[in-house]
């Protein structure tokens, strides 16, 4: 599509640019060799007296489009700003061309025309984007009433948002109705806490903007933030209606006490779980299992089924500080009994440390270290503990009258089967799901081809990858929060509800606007598919990580541009090249690439090409730059939205011009993924098997081509990554297609 | 610190929070691409607080930088946070829904029209400690705390210039970037709500001696340690033996070091096990044959965390001890440092010899002198005790040590909180 720009450069020598590079010289040649009608050098880009100029050239000249030539996008970003309807492009003089090539060098002067050129090429292909708004609802949907989703509904609702809490049992409360007791949080950490649950739930209900729904099962969610649809039974009758978000508060269950019958459960009447006393405390029902007598002895075995590969590999959080609770509840009944508990670590995070300190100077609780081996039944009916690896390095037996497993939790979530199985059956709306799609526990019944449920991480957690960004979510509007995100008290629970209300609430706000949320926050672009030349090959719809695709019956996407978060994966695996953004697309790039000078082969000046995710591995150079890092001028870098952006067509288009080499650089993939866009470099990586066999095509060497992994820290890196493959290329000689 | 009577300059706000780490970051982004407006307070010249000196994160040993820079770029594209750096407040009126907010910005010197070229440093006469460092290094007295640090301006430490006498830096700005003359300016703020992200420092080692600290020059904190295992750190994240400068052979990490000890810290700071691990990490990158040595009381990896305790235990570099440090000592003839921890599994005293020692001391909440003026409510141990009804909306470590996805989780929470008071809620 051709577009009426008229263009603006502007050159700064300031901060030594002019030191290293002709100014003057460069300003005439773009301006020879683009015919841009305004090409300027300043020696104070940056100055009042610059700024004025560049807005007054706007005015008189009518520009629309500017290309700032001074120091990287990533610095002076408030002083570089124009009228929205002028779009401009900062072309890295300083970091990328001055501060790490050699000065007054005619290599660095190629590279710096180059840059220029290709920030022209950016300008004169780009448009403004416009933000697609859409009808939305306001309405926040939370699944799961428990103490966090009792909570995230209440803050929502507090914030001015009407909410539909759904629970799939006959009333609220969770497992956070049957505590009989809390744990202390205040000074001085010693009287236990009254469950304030039954206020909880009386607050609930006395509140406008929740609407409940009890005994409730989601049958089917479609749809995007916004606009989700969704089909729920309650009470048996069948439901519609429309939310803008959902927090899912599904919670956990225990880990089944079942599996643990070497502790003498299922076995032994007197070998209960901590679950189990919560509900005998709570139902004053604190007596021996068997017989209904009085207890004599109690013995808590810590990590029951927990920090063991054979159970739960990971550590629950809450059960140590829930079994030292217990402790006041038998001391309570039993105010003279001996309690042991056996422990690996005890793990009292926080001021929970107070609370074991008070609690371990107690009359007749006897804390141990050691791994409980096996429970046994002797024959006066009284259970015998086999503890291995004590403190005192020796094996003992302790005899109790009952025995309390602290087991762990399990997310609800979590589904038996391997995780990564490929779902061959169909999604919530009957069609086929995408390849790779997770098996879920089919609660929020999405209609996603990739799967019905969040995508869990481990264990069954659908929870975020990031430490940075806990709330991240795979799919965009639906947030997970409490105990089924990761194991926590009601205290954690509670705060986290919070947190997740504001992520559901900030949705909606944000494609209210037709803005993209987190890491693209406040973006107004979107991806538009031209659908005439789809050839319904589903790369997109399968690789995009947040499953923002859904297909028509034939296999053509449809694209929800509220799930959308602007990555550019999809338009890096569409083979048509169909997918674009209103500044970020396939021909914008190619057009960048078939901007740069390629010099002929007797010039002995070999070009390397080198895309760069903008979140890590560009922002890298710019503190080589400040670090004065040199490396060679013979490579032309092109920052990308991710890697996974890459369309293969941009190796192709290169290396037919006769690029010598071209290097990928991306975000740390694999079980500690780094990438923000969770799979594109990941993706950019699997592309590289089609790179190879188009490097065959063309008979050329597979060593023209690499892919490397760089986090933004490992800036020393970045010459040795660039002056290797300098050196491969040189060895492995000029591009024949140059000359043609 | 000088105090004006008067005021400079009068702003308005929905929310102003107070701390610009990884915490009131958090918060503040959170709450302004939610629609409302936010002014985000600064002590120090720099954002990025006590994650900015850390080299990675665990479990996925990723370097916090990268977060960093989303986040940094979130707030400059948001036109509505308003950032002020160098700001300490000084007063606090009014109630949830109608604060006025006295602040106190103290002087950078350094104007907006800095392009950190950098032509200032080499001409500046005078050093000052690298506070950023912990004083490992110097700087000089017009300094960035490092190459990616946000504000990208530089800033002069008052303490150490010589001011006009000099004028150095200013002969040689191309910019007039540099204003010796500048003086602090009081800032009235009238806000809707107030978050607290004030965080954290590190418990004085001083204070443990018998650990060797500040004795001997092989004894360092953590934090220190994550200093020089940083790229962006003073010996550019080569792992050296201070004192000696030489290769780490043989390195102990002493786990509670002044925590849950009621002549320290009472309480557990939640994160020193996994951070000495994920330091026994940086080590062993550096130097694959190095042994480390990590003595424990409890070691409390919690939830999904337990994985790297898992991974850690599998390598047979690392060396668990259970039993408290008693003293860290030299024993004359060798120079070298000796552990003696109590081996609870014998019930005796055992002594090791390292190269160098780290000292996994905990977090201790940063109480700015407002809150005392203002009296919210803070604990025996001066963590913020977060009041919805009273305005006390509180997130980060200053209310309560914590791992950085909870301080994130709990700072998004913080967000929502201060909204329901910006909307006349509670």
């Amino acid at each position: 599509m051709a577009i009426d720009t008229k263009l603006g450069v502007y050159i700064c020598s300031g901060c030594s640019i002019g030191d290293s590079i002709n100014c003057q010289s460069l300003a005439e040649t773009v301006q020879k060799e683009t015919g841009v009608p305004v090409c300027k050098v300043n020696g104070w880009l940056c100055g009042d007296k610059a700024l004025s100029e560049i807005n007054e050239d706007i005015k008189n000249e009518n520009l629309n489009r500017i290309v700032i030539g001074a120091c990287s996008s990533r610095y002076l970003t408030d002083v570089f700003k124009f009228n929205r309807d002028v779009l401009f492009d900062r072309v890295s003089l300083r970091e990328n061309v001055a501060w790490t090539h050699k000065p007054n060098d005619e290599a660095t002067f190629e590279l710096a025309i180059d840059y220029l050129k290709m920030g022209i090429a950016k300008m004169q292909n780009s448009m403004v984007p416009e933000p697609m708004i859409l009808d939305i609802n306001n309405t926040i949907l939370v699944v799961g009433g428990g103490v966090a989703g009792m909570n995230a509904a209440l803050s929502s609702a507090k914030a001015g948002y009407s909410v539909i809490l759904t629970e799939k049992e006959e009333s609220l409360g969770g497992f956070y109705k049957q505590l009989y007791k809390l744990a202390p949080t205040k000074s001085p950490y010693f009287d236990l806490q009254v469950n304030p649950c039954d206020k909880l739930i009386a607050e609930v209900y006395s509140n406008q903007n929740i609407q409940v729904l009890t005994s409730c099962k989601i049958e089917k969610t479609s749809g995007q933030p916004g606009l989700f649809n969704v089909t729920a039974s309650s009470n048996g009758e069948l439901i519609e209606f429309q939310v803008g978000s959902i927090i899912q508060a599904t919670g956990w269950k225990p880990y089944d006490a079942n599996k643990l019958s070497y502790l003498g459960y299922g076995k032994y009447k007197n070998v209960i779980t901590n679950v189990e006393v919560e509900k005998l405390a709570k139902d004053g029902k604190l007596s021996r299992p068997s017989d209904g007598g009085p207890i004599k002895s109690v013995l808590f075995i810590q990590c029951a089924g927990s920090r063991d590969e054979n159970h739960l590999p990971y550590c629950s959080s809450i059960c140590c500080t829930a079994s030292l609770k217990q402790y006041y509840y038998f001391k309570e009944k039993y105010p003279d009994i001996p309690v042991y508990i056996i422990y690996k670590d005890i793990r009292t995070p926080g001021n929970y440390e107070k609370f074991y300190k008070i609690t371990q100077s107690q009359d007749n609780l006897f804390l141990t270290k050691g791994d409980v081996v096996g429970v046994t039944e002797n024959g006066n009916g009284s259970l015998i503990i086999d503890v291995d690896n004590t403190l005192l390095g020796e094996k003992i037996q302790i005899e109790a009258d009952v025995v309390v497993l602290a087991t762990g939790m399990v997310p609800s979530t979590f589904v038996e089967e391997s995780e990564t199985e490929v779902v061959s059956e169909s999604t919530a709306d009957g069609k086929k799901a995408a390849a790779g799609a997770e098996l879920g526990a089919k609660i929020l019944n999405l209609t996603y081809r990739q799967g019905t449920d969040l995508p869990t991480l481990r264990y069954g957690f659908p929870d975020s990858h990031y430490i940075c960004f806990p709330y991240e979510t795979r799919r965009t509007g639906i947030y997970a929060v409490g105990t089924v995100r990761s194991p926590m008290d009601s205290v954690s629970a509670k705060n986290d509800a919070y947190g997740a209300s504001l992520k559901a609430i900030q949705v909606i706000e944000n494609v209210r606007k037709g803005t993209a949320v987190h890491p693209r926050s406040g973006d107004t672009t979107y991806p538009d598919f031209f659908l005439q030349r789809c050839t319904q090959c589903k790369r997109c719809t399968e690789e995009c990580p947040f499953g923002t695709l859904d297909e028509d019956d034939k296999g053509t996407p449809k694209p929800n541009p509220n799930r959308c978060r602007r990555c550019g994966i999809c338009m890096g695996a569409c083979p048509e090249r169909i997918i674009s953004f209103k500044n970020y697309s396939v021909h914008i790039i190619s057009s960048m690439i078939k901007s740069i000078e390629m010099p002929d082969t007797e010039s002995e000046k070999p070009r390397i090409l080198a895309f760069l995710c903008e979140n890590d591995a560009y922002p890298s150079l710019d503190i080589a730059a400040r670090n004065k890092i040199q490396y060679s001028p013979n490579i032309r870098i092109i920052p990308l939205r991710c890697l996974g952006s890459m369309n293969i067509i941009w190796i192709a288009d290169a290396l037919s011009m006769g690029f010598d080499g071209i290097i990928l650089i991306g975000c740390k993939y694999g079980e500690d993924y780094q990438c923000h866009f969770i799979r594109g470099s990941e993706l950019a990586n699997r592309r590289m098997e089609n790179v190879q066999e188009k490097l065959k095509q063309l008979v050329l060497e597979p060593e023209r081509v690499e892919i490397h992994t760089l986090s933004i820290d490992e800036f020393v890196k970045i010459p040795e990554i660039f002056n290797n493959f300098a050196e491969t290329i040189d060895r492995v000689g000029p591009n024949p297609y140059k000359d043609m | 610190m000088e105090i004006h009577s008067h005021i400079d300059e009068q702003l308005e706000t929905d929310l102003l929070v107070i701390g610009a780490g990884i915490a009131g970051i958090s918060t503040a982004l959170e709450t302004a691409e939610t629609g409302f407006k936010v002014i985000l307070l600064e002590k120090e010249p720099f954002v990025g607080g006590r994650v900015s000196q850390l080299n990675q994160y665990f479990p996925k040993l990723c370097p916090p930088s990268c977060g960093l820079e989303i986040n940094v770029r979130r707030l400059k594209d948001n036109t509505n946070i308003e950032l002020i750096t160098l700001c300490e407040v000084t007063n606090i009126e009014g109630s949830p829904g109608s604060f006025t907010v006295t602040v106190n910005q103290k002087a950078r010197f350094v104007n907006n029209r800095c392009t950190t070229c950098g032509d200032c440093v080499p001409v500046c006469p005078v050093e000052r400690d690298n506070s950023f460092n912990f004083n490992i290094n110097k700087t000089k007295a017009i300094y960035i705390n490092h190459e990616n640090a946000y504000p990208q301006k530089y800033a002069i430490d008052p303490n150490v210039c010589l001011g006009e006498t000099c004028s150095e830096c200013v002969k040689v700005c191309k910019y007039a970037a540099i204003d010796l003359q500048q003086s602090s300016r009081q800032i009235q703020i009238k806000t809707k709500s107030i978050v607290w992200a004030t965080g954290w420092n590190p418990y004085d080692a001083n204070k443990l001696e018998y650990l060797g600290y500040g004795k001997y020059p092989e004894v360092i904190s953590n934090m220190m340690f994550e200093r020089y295992s940083a790229p962006n750190g003073p010996t550019k994240g080569k792992i050296i033996v201070p004192g000696t400068n030489k290769e780490v052979d043989k390195i102990a990490f002493v786990q509670c070091a002044g925590s849950r000890d009621e002549l320290h810290l009472e309480y557990c700071s939640s994160i020193c096990c996994l951070a000495s691990m994920k330091q026994a990490q940086y080590v062993r990158e550096q130097y694959p044959n190095a042994e480390i040595h990590i003595f424990y009381i409890d070691l409390r990896a919690q939830g999904l965390l337990e994985d790297f305790y898992t991974k850690t235990k599998l390598d047979d570099k690392i060396y668990f001890h259970r039993g408290k440090v008693a003293k860290v000592f030299k024993n004359g003839t060798d120079g070298q440092l000796v552990v003696e921890a109590e081996n609870t599994l014998e019930g005796k005293l055992h002594q090791m010899k390292f190269d160098m020692v780290v000292l996994a001391t905990g977090m201790q909440p940063n109480v700015p002198e407002i809150g005392v003026q203002v009296n919210p409510v803070f604990d025996e141990n001066g963590f913020l005790i977060p009041d919805n009804e009273l305005g006390y909306i509180g997130c980060g470590v200053c209310t309560g040590p914590k791992e950085v996805a909870t301080v994130v989780q709990e700072s998004t929470g913080a967000a929502l909180k201060a909204i329901h008071q910006i909307k006349g809620g509670k």
